[in-house]
């Protein structure tokens, strides 16, 4: 099995300036009864995007905003915080967006973003606060070398934890690596048994 | 060799590679607990590649998110909300027979809340590393354990290999000074200290509550501590174990017995952190000053004591907060209407829960238009509460008394409120609709949640509590 590759990416931002996005709101767990990862772009931030008939809301930033051309979520800090369902990478992956940048992001979210090839990006206060205010902004973000662009020529560096960041440019599954490891875990076995 | 902190001890045992700058360690895993919600895609992966549960003797399933607390029908089907939660729990039966996993199967006398059965059971014991799909994992760290959270892709990892890859995290350690006053107990000592470091302060850390107040508390109040560990940020919560939770894994089912219950004590009793261990930051609270303590936003850091006042909102978002809360500015929380109760969850379920809203609301009745709905955490609390008839304080009171699971702290098994509706609420997240479209959640403890029910505002438990305790010393 593997990952889809990340290693480059240059798209328009949609942001999201609130702080403390929980992953109940990426996906409210009325809609975690799937026994499926796939097809949970149209449920995310449902609530966000439609009232309580499911009809559209007017005032929702995600109207208008086409998410082949908006792959970058720019979200207040402490992003994808609360629950730890991976639905919340799978949803936003599926609605289009391959990358979050924050001034910080929840652990959880973020060691689940990464083994579904949406990239965790947090970056410091003053770009943070640049990008917050510049929604549609066409950004790049580069794994290989770590750094994040704006179109003015401004930017920043963010760090990646060094394996996941080696599996998402390899498109390597993590559980490869494990599995590599049984000698080494029978024989933690046999030392505790 | 240097003094270690309970952390570095627990961690330090289950290292099976240690990291390096290129791979986190690989860290084995004692006892893997799943449920219906976060499993379906781990087991697919495994389907997938052709594996099998490596361990089925370490890895324990129940059934908990999705499960109705409503009785079944004559015909014996659980009134499911939907078709999908139906077939979630159908899926994770189909995958336990298939892999040979223990499950808690419905019906079965010992289900319950994931968190609630595995101390139950005495599956959870101090010195072990235990994860789970789900984030309150950090409940068993009560034990002196090292339990987390994990993704679904980390849960596949876990039933394949018996292990997760994990880099080790920071330690912080909050001690609580002193003894908190009568009336204030574990659920508002964890909403202090939200309100303190806040709901990201903990991120990036494992965390130890140390302290009297935290020796004081029984193993039902540090779980309750422990399982919103996660709500300041922090994947990882512990509290040190000590005679009081040997003496409660005691005599449980999964506990080890006899020469194998002395071998396993003498480990036990050398966890605690030693003398001068360092920790990278260091938290104090005076347990002395704590009030009961309440939520007035949507965020678990936004805490307060129950008796004060709606603070004014200064950044956009607490605005935006203040606003979906419809709380004034000062309005002292005293005034504000409550529409329904729930007392539950995973954090607040356990037997000494339902005593502590029992002791309220004995001999009072729920406000005119208040619903309150008690869901014990597993059919074991519900038994044992059943036997001392605290079920009945709860009905004559006005309130449901349900079948055990999530309920309305997660409200995807069809328990919810209305749009619009103020619930005061046991459970760990007052996040916006969490517990249904256009809800407001507070959240509080048993006794706050109880009191609050009989007035129909949010209400301050400690005149029921005292008035409580002198009639148990008239009679």
């Amino acid at each position: 099995m593997s990952l889809d590759k990340f290693s480059a990416l240059t798209s328009r931002t949609m942001v999201l300036p609130q702080e403390n996005i929980d992953t109940d709101q990426i996906i409210p767990a009325r809609f975690l009864t799937t026994t499926s990862r796939k097809g949970l772009g149209k449920v995310v931030f449902y609530d966000w995007r439609y009232d309580e008939d499911g009809r559209p809301k007017n005032s929702s930033v995600f109207n208008g905003v086409d998410p082949q051309t908006h792959r970058i979520l720019v979200a207040g800090s402490n992003f994808g915080c609360g629950s730890s369902r991976e639905h919340a990478p799978w949803a936003l992956v599926d609605f289009g967006f391959r990358a979050v940048i924050s001034s910080d992001i929840a652990d959880i979210f973020k060691s689940n973003a990464l083994k579904n090839g949406l990239l965790p990006v947090t970056v410091d206060e003053k770009t943070h606060a640049k990008l917050l205010a510049s929604p549609g902004a066409e950004v790049t973000i580069d794994l290989e070398t770590l750094s994040v662009t704006l179109s003015d020529g401004s930017g920043t560096t963010f760090e990646v934890e060094a394996f996941a960041r080696r599996c998402l440019l390899d498109g390597v599954d993590p559980l490869g690596h494990l599995l590599n490891q049984l000698p080494a875990i029978e024989a933690y076995e046999r030392a505790h048994a | 060799m240097r003094p270690q902190s309970l952390f570095d001890k627990l961690w330090r045992r289950h290292v099976v590679v240690e990291e390096t700058p290129e791979a986190p360690a690989v860290l084995y895993i004692d006892l893997h607990l799943v449920h219906e919600v976060t499993s379906p895609q781990a087991f697919s992966a495994l389907d997938e590649r052709g594996l099998k549960v490596r361990r089925p003797d370490l890895t324990f399933a129940t059934l908990d998110h999705s499960t109705p607390t409503l009785q079944a029908d004559a015909s014996g089907r659980p009134p499911y909300a939907t078709k999908d939660a139906e077939a979630q729990v159908r899926t994770l039966i189909r995958n336990c027979e298939k892999h040979g996993v223990q499950l808690l199967n419905l019906g079965d006398p010992r289900r319950g809340i994931v968190h609630v059965i595995g101390p139950e059971l005495g599956l959870t014991q101090p010195g072990k590393t235990i994860v789970c799909g789900d984030s309150h994992t950090s409940t068993h760290g009560a034990f002196g354990a090292l339990a987390f959270g994990i993704g679904t892709t980390e849960v596949g990892h876990a039933l394949a290999t018996q292990c997760v890859l994990q880099r080790k995290p920071k330690s912080m350690r909050v001690i609580f000074k002193g003894l908190p006053p009568d009336g204030v107990g574990a659920k508002d000592m964890a909403l202090a200290m939200i309100a303190e470091i806040g709901a990201d302060g903990g991120q990036g850390y494992a965390v130890e509550f140390a302290g009297e107040a935290v020796s004081a508390l029984s193993m039902e109040g540090r779980m309750t501590l422990c399982n919103m560990s996660i709500e300041a940020g922090a994947r990882f919560g512990m509290t040190a174990p000590d005679e009081k939770t040997f003496e409660w894994v005691k005599g449980r089912d999964f506990a080890p017995k006899d020469d194998d219950w002395e071998r396993a004590l003498a480990e036990w009793r050398r966890l605690p952190t030693d003398d001068g261990a360092s920790f990278d930051r260091e938290v104090t609270i005076d347990a002395t000053n704590l009030k009961p303590m309440i939520t007035y936003g949507v965020s678990p850091d936004a805490a307060a004591p129950v008796d004060s006042r709606a603070p004014a909102p200064e950044t956009d978002s607490e605005r935006e907060a203040a606003a979906y809360m419809r709380f004034n500015p000062g309005q002292p929380f005293s005034e504000i209407a409550v529409n329904r109760v729930f007392i539950g969850s995973c954090t607040n379920s356990r037997l000494s829960d339902l005593r502590e809203a029992a002791e309220v609301m004995r001999g009072h009745k729920i406000a005119k238009g208040v619903t309150a709905l008690v869901v014990p955490g597993s059919e074991a609390v519900k038994r044992a509460a059943e036997a001392e008839n605290l079920h009945r304080i709860f009905i004559e009171a006005g309130a449901e008394w349900r079948e055990p699971g999530c309920s309305m702290c997660i409200a995807m098994n069809g328990d919810k409120g209305a749009p619009g509706e103020l619930v005061v609420s046991t459970s760990n997240r007052n996040f916006v609709g969490r517990q249904g479209q256009g809800v407001r959640t507070v959240l509080a403890s048993p006794a706050t949640a109880a009191a609050s029910a009989i007035e129909g505002k949010i209400t301050d438990p400690r005149p029921y509590l005292s008035a409580a305790k002198e009639a148990r010393h008239v009679a």
